[in-house]
């Protein structure tokens, strides 16, 4: 396995307080050529998760468990260590393409800057190299635009730019928080195209985070649910979305805009009522009991413990597999 | 001519004067290097205190030495020592600034500190200490101007670092594995070059103020080597006999700190974008 996270958990310190808990009780597996995709609203830990993959997470923050890459623990690493991890072994795609790019530097020199820290070739090979990547994540005229600055290109081209940036250190795995989300629909659809191809030709595991379980379901092999700092649900991506065995992938799914059914009988579009409680006061039971429709007493009792079924599908939730549908 | 492009140029009047104001000093003192109409440091008593184009084009001092040719070789003197001073400080202050912004924490509040501490002493006051330790000299007002602009310099230049230090083009870089030397190398470095120029540029007017005022103390270059201070300190004496000889340094100290001041408010307009006119 190339990537096997363990009770991972994340913490934040308070200058007058326990330390607060971003993300709890998180382990998931990751083979080469595989994709798995995160989902979860706003505040469910997904970029902290990222983060502690990648071992940016800020100094007040700190994560325990395990994260073995390789059979090595990243979280036991040191920064000189980690250094040589990111980029050449781990690498990460931003959500904004506006911004993760530098403006003072030509787009083909930021390319080849990454392939010759992480390898020792020569300016020209690097510049042949780069010139390459571009043509592979399908920037048209790439011979021409290897010169252009950012701030000449659009919000499509720039994430393909960063992609290629990303994949010319050839890291064995890619991390993309929200890669497509501040893009529009159609070049949304180009990036997954690219992601697919990338993954299946160069064997690359990818980590990919988004909100939208369109994007999931289209290009994930697996997919892991988080909610409010845990994982609620995971499974191979056809049958959690399919079948889904927690209210709250159920309540996810029934809010998708989709032609024909699901929208309910004034035309509006099912909703999760209320919002993510707030970390600082989880209620007791489990996190998602205020806002679940299948609630009862017990479930305001004790968390549920996370349990994997007979088919190999994890849940946290006291109604257990056969509940569903 | 159209009222847009009146306008246009009135916006860019700063950047246009302060050029040509600079463009001139400079020339004059490269010019000074190679021709004078006199030799700066010659006497003729006979000649003495004559008025503008009585004698040369700006007249002579109580020694008869030819005013046009000191003022010239005045301004390479005054210049050379600003821009050295500047170099100085701009360069270390902006490896302290630099360093602050990526070392947060103890090593950000050592440094910005020991800017304060450098901060709370004048440029006149440690030149004078410098001159009691070194003796005056162009080397000791270089130092003592530097050292003063290391803290503006190392303010200026954490602040603008720390900006870039936010960005996501940063956080991308880190993601690839580059240490925090690499990244000030790379995207900090580039992306505040614009503010520091314009940092260096004003603070060369203040340095050839601050030149001239160590040199009207005699803490500056060495005499018989003219400089603009000297010439203001010289002229004390004479200054009802023959006022042309404060006016003529006075003047052009002046005209160089404003052509300075307005090429670098120029220079910030242009490159910041958020101030750049609508036209």
């Amino acid at each position: 396995m190339m990537l096997e996270v363990r009770d991972l958990a994340i913490d934040i310190a308070r200058p007058d307080a326990e330390p607060l808990r971003l993300v709890n009780d998180v382990s998931f597996r990751l083979a080469a050529g595989r994709t798995l995709g995160i989902v979860g609203e706003s505040g469910s830990g997904k970029s902290m998760l990222l983060k502690a993959l990648i071992g940016l997470l800020p100094g007040t923050i700190r994560a325990t468990g395990s994260i073995l890459f390789d059979g090595t623990d990243l979280l036991a690493l040191g920064e000189a260590e980690m250094c040589r991890v990111r980029g050449r072994r781990i690498g990460m795609i931003f959500q904004e393409p506006m911004t993760a790019l530098n403006p003072a530097q030509r787009i083909g020199d930021q390319i080849a800057e990454g392939i010759r820290w992480h390898r020792r070739v020569s300016a020209a090979e690097a510049r042949a190299e780069a010139l390459q990547w571009l043509e592979r994540v399908r920037i048209p005229d790439a011979r021409r635009r290897i010169d252009t600055y950012p701030h000449e290109m659009s919000g499509g081209q720039r994430q393909r730019v960063g992609i290629a940036i990303a994949l010319a250190m050839r890291p064995d795995l890619l991390i993309a928080d929200e890669p497509t989300t501040a893009l529009d629909v159609t070049v949304q659809a180009e990036i997954l195209d690219i992601f697919d191809e990338l993954v299946s030709d160069l064997g690359v595991g990818l980590i990919l985070v988004s909100h939208d379980l369109g994007v999931i379901g289209r290009i994930a092999d697996e997919t892991l649910v988080l909610y409010a700092g845990t994982r609620m649900e995971e499974g191979p991506t056809e049958a959690v979305l399919r079948h889904p065995r927690h209210p709250y992938t159920r309540g996810l799914l029934a809010a998708m805009p989709r032609r024909g059914g699901g929208v309910g009988a004034g035309g509006d579009l099912p909703t999760i009522p209320g919002t993510v409680p707030s970390l600082a006061a989880l209620p007791p039971g489990c996190r998602f009991a205020n806002r679940c429709g299948c609630v009862t007493e017990a479930c305001r009792a004790a968390e549920p413990a996370w349990r994997t079924a007979a088919d190999g599908r994890g849940l946290r939730c006291i109604l257990g597999p056969e509940a569903a549908a | 001519m159209s009222g847009a492009l009146l306008s246009r140029l009135a916006g860019r009047l700063p950047l246009i004067l302060g050029g040509a104001i600079t463009a001139c000093i400079i020339g004059t003192a490269l010019v000074s290097q190679v021709w004078t109409p006199e030799a700066p440091t010659r006497m003729r008593f006979a000649l003495k205190l004559k008025g503008p184009l009585a004698q040369g084009l700006l007249g002579t001092d109580h020694f008869g030495r030819d005013l046009t040719s000191m003022l010239m070789v005045g301004a390479w003197n005054s210049l050379s020592i600003a821009v050295l001073a500047v170099l100085l400080g701009a360069m270390a202050g902006t490896l302290l600034g630099v360093t602050a912004a990526a070392r947060a924490g103890i090593i950000d509040g050592a440094i910005m500190r020991l800017c304060d501490i450098l901060f709370a002493f004048p440029a006149v006051l440690s030149a004078i200490m410098l001159g009691a330790l070194m003796g005056p000299g162009a080397l000791t007002a270089v130092v003592a101007i530097g050292v003063f602009m290391i803290p503006v310099f190392a303010r200026v230049t954490r602040s603008a670092a720390a900006q870039v230090w936010a960005r996501d083009y940063v956080l991308a870089a880190r993601a690839a594995g580059k240490g925090a030397a690499r990244i000030t190398l790379e995207h900090v470095l580039p992306n505040i070059a614009g503010q520091i120029i314009v940092q260096v540029t004003i603070q060369l007017g203040l340095a050839i103020l601050t030149e001239a005022g160590l040199s009207f103390l005699g803490l500056g270059i060495a005499p018989p080597a003219p400089s603009w201070g000297r010439m203001l300190a010289d002229a004390q004496t004479y200054l009802t006999a023959a006022p042309h000889l404060a006016l003529v340094p006075g003047i052009a100290i002046a005209l160089s700190v404003l052509g300075f001041n307005l090429l670098g408010d120029g220079l910030r307009d242009l490159i910041d974008p958020r101030r750049r006119l609508a036209a």
